[in-house]
């Protein structure tokens, strides 16, 4: 676990808490992301990371905590493609740079194709697009609102390797270029390779923050017997020993 | 809101089945309704057998009787298929070539005859109907009662209308032909001013007595014979219908059919698009997208209703453009249509509204919609008196709170003058607008949850 400075960070989360119902979802989050850095938020099912990110995207509230977000806008992309399958790649875009207010519709749309690099099926219903081509559009709506830091709820769920391949090379381009992005997901190994922090997330707690390599320091810490196992069994090992 | 608008309207393009639907759908209604009130009823194919003999004169005392008129006029009620015999017309019915058949048997004019004798006797007629089929034996039975009702009323009319003028002649005296011999008759008011006259002759007292006595009844009788001919006029129609009305005013049949044809189509276009229209935006996950900060959860609801109203207005107009080819609709009145056709639209949208936003489903939406809609509007149509009163105070209240009924009687305000008031159905509408665009509101509370 690691603390971070929060001098120019570009999103900052203190003392994260909500409850549905009586049942604690999450229990004081506190972390911080700096521009430009892929942090990658783990843990178990129901562990909270839909929740962290659904509070950091504004859309539920918390119960108590604050979220800051010194240098601008968040941008949200659905674990479900949030997307209307009968309009067109183009239309979609279309919709939702008015929607955003962009002054010049038409560029940013070309922007967006050029970025999602799906010019070619501009023209296409995004109902005959593969999963991996949709979520691509899904992100490029999430661009839209120029965001300083990009929220993806699980993004390569329901793809084939090659997709996933293709949709994180999409992503850490977008990282290169500045654009904070907090992602979750269940894939440890994906989590270890792309994201740049981890924040590992159990039962609403915040168990670990920090890199791939200090997790593995943690885990010959404290569950020895798993530290020359793959990084999913000496993740599963750390929890097990964590009480998860 | 505009470009979701327009976004929706993309949407409904790229769906042609139901962009045909609701094209389709409208002037399907429209000429189920124009041809059901624009034609009148066919006539039922029914055998006939006249077996009375031909030429047989039927009389009423002098008189001359056209017994249930010429077959002409018979046949303006049924469509008639002349048979030659009993086996004929019994071989018709069973085939199904006619609904049923027909039969004046040969006693008919002689028994009917009968009627101004001494000895009279019922004259009869027969029917035969197949029974395989309730509902053609009803149709049949109900046009040949008709019928009959209307010949035993016209024989009992001839028969008083002749016994009223026997009746005149001897009162008033007059020429009857007897065996072809014209008879003089004096008649009581000729008689009385006759006797009246010699009575200051007479001086013998006995002889003055009697004479007295002979004025004095055919004094009576005269009198009392003036009453003679409205009781038989009564005895001919023996129950008068006198129509009152005490309230209400009912437009014609047509704008009601009209009106009715109109708001079903109405309804189902507004609560199933607007419905499905909501739960498509969770469907497709776009309403937590669109909700954080792009457009807030009142301006998507407005934007649906909006979505709503103008396409109950499109849908509607085609639908009243499509009765125009049968009906002769009052198109000076548009503006009242439309300001019925968008009050109702803005009800029913609301209402949409709210059941897509109990809903997550497009499916579900849908389906809850028809099954909501359907029976409210069923209910709406039950007339009172039909049903039990506390019965009816229960149909009064749930349909009170659909708009279905205040949508019927703002379009057949707006198509006939006659019409129920306007005022009160679009301050009923305006109410349920608001009062399920809050429910809409609150329902999209729970829409967004993780």
């Amino acid at each position: 676990m690691s603390g971070r400075a929060g001098a120019g960070a570009a999103l900052e989360a203190r003392g994260i808490v909500k409850r549905y119902g009586r049942q604690p979802a999450l229990r004081g989050v506190d972390f911080e992301a700096d521009p430009g850095e892929l942090l990658a938020v783990i843990g178990p099912n129901g562990a909270g990371k839909t929740t962290l990110l659904s509070i950091l995207a504004g859309i539920v509230k918390a119960d108590e905590g604050e979220v800051h977000l010194p240098r601008g806008e968040v941008g949200w992309v659905p674990q479900q493609a949030a997307l209307y399958r009968r309009l067109t790649v183009e239309e979609n875009l279309r919709l939702f740079a008015r929607l955003e207010g962009h002054d010049d519709v038409e560029a940013s749309v070309e922007q967006m194709l050029d970025q999602s690099d799906l010019a070619d099926r501009r023209h296409d219903q995004v109902a005959r697009l593969s999963g991996g081509n949709q979520q691509r559009i899904n992100i490029a709506i999430g661009l839209l609102a120029q965001p300083v830091v990009l929220l993806l709820d699980e993004p390569s769920a329901g793809l084939d390797p090659r997709q996933r391949a293709r949709l994180w090379e999409f992503v850490a381009a977008l990282a290169a270029g500045g654009t904070t992005v907090i992602f979750s997901t269940h894939n440890i190994q994906e989590a270890e390779r792309y994201g740049q922090r981890l924040l590992v997330i159990a039962d609403g707690e915040r168990l670990f923050d920090g890199g791939a390599a200090q997790l593995r320091e943690a885990v010959q810490r404290e569950a020895p017997e798993a530290a020359d196992a793959d990084f999913e069994t000496a993740f599963v090992a750390y929890l097990h020993h964590r009480g998860h | 809101m505009r470009w979701l608008l327009l976004k929706d309207l993309q949407i409904l393009r790229r769906s042609p089945l139901q962009a045909a639907l609701l094209v389709i759908y409208p002037v399907l209604i429209a000429l189920l309704v124009g041809f059901a009130i624009s034609r009148s009823p066919s006539k039922p194919r029914v055998a006939f057998l006249n077996e009375v003999p031909q030429n047989t004169p039927f009389k009423i005392g002098s008189q001359h009787v056209d017994i249930i008129g010429t077959r002409n006029t018979l046949c303006e009620r049924i469509e008639c298929v002349r048979v030659h015999s009993r086996q004929q017309a019994i071989d018709e019915v069973k085939s199904g070539d006619v609904l049923g058949a027909l039969i004046l048997p040969s006693d008919l004019v002689s028994k009917l005859e009968s009627l101004s004798g001494l000895n009279p006797e019922q004259a009869t007629v027969q029917v035969i109907v197949n029974q395989e089929d309730p509902i053609k034996e009803r149709l049949v039975d109900d046009r040949i009662t008709s019928l009959l009702t209307q010949a035993n009323l016209k024989i009992a009319r001839e028969v008083a209308r002749i016994s009223t003028r026997y009746l005149h002649l001897i009162q008033r005296g007059g020429t009857l032909s007897l065996l072809g011999q014209p008879i003089q008759v004096l008649g009581l008011t000729s008689s009385d001013r006759i006797l009246r006259a010699l009575r200051p002759a007479i001086t013998s007292s006995p002889e003055l007595a009697a004479l007295d006595k002979v004025i004095r009844f055919a004094s009576l009788a005269n009198q009392n014979l003036d009453l003679a001919s409205p009781l038989l006029s009564s005895v001919a129609e023996p129950i008068k219908v006198d129509k009152q009305v005490i309230s209400g005013a009912t437009p014609p049949l047509d704008v009601f059919a009209v009106a009715v044809s109109a708001t079903v189509t109405l309804m189902f276009v507004t609560v199933l698009l607007v419905a499905g229209s909501l739960a498509l935006e969770r469907e497709e996950n776009a309403f937590s997208r669109l909700t954080r900060g792009l457009i807030s959860r009142s301006g998507l609801l407005v934007e649906k209703v909006g979505l709503g109203m103008l396409l109950a207005l499109v849908v509607t107009m085609l639908m009243l453009a499509g009765l125009e080819i049968f009906l002769s609709l009052h198109w000076e009145r548009i503006g009242l249509w439309l300001v019925a056709i968008l009050a109702g639209g803005a009800g029913f949208a609301a209402a949409g509204a709210a059941l897509g936003a109990a809903t997550r489903e497009v499916r579900a939406a849908s389906l809850l919609a028809f099954m909501v809609s359907l029976p409210i509007a069923f209910l709406s149509l039950v007339p009172s008196g039909s049903v039990s009163p506390t019965l009816f105070d229960v149909i009064k209240v749930i349909t009170g709170l659909f708009p279905f009924k205040p949508a019927l009687h703002a379009m057949e305000s707006a198509l006939d003058e006659t019409g129920p008031s306007m005022g009160t159905a679009l301050l009923h509408l305006a109410v349920l607008t608001v009062a399920y665009g809050g429910l809409a509101r609150f329902a999209l509370r729970r829409f967004s949850s993780v």
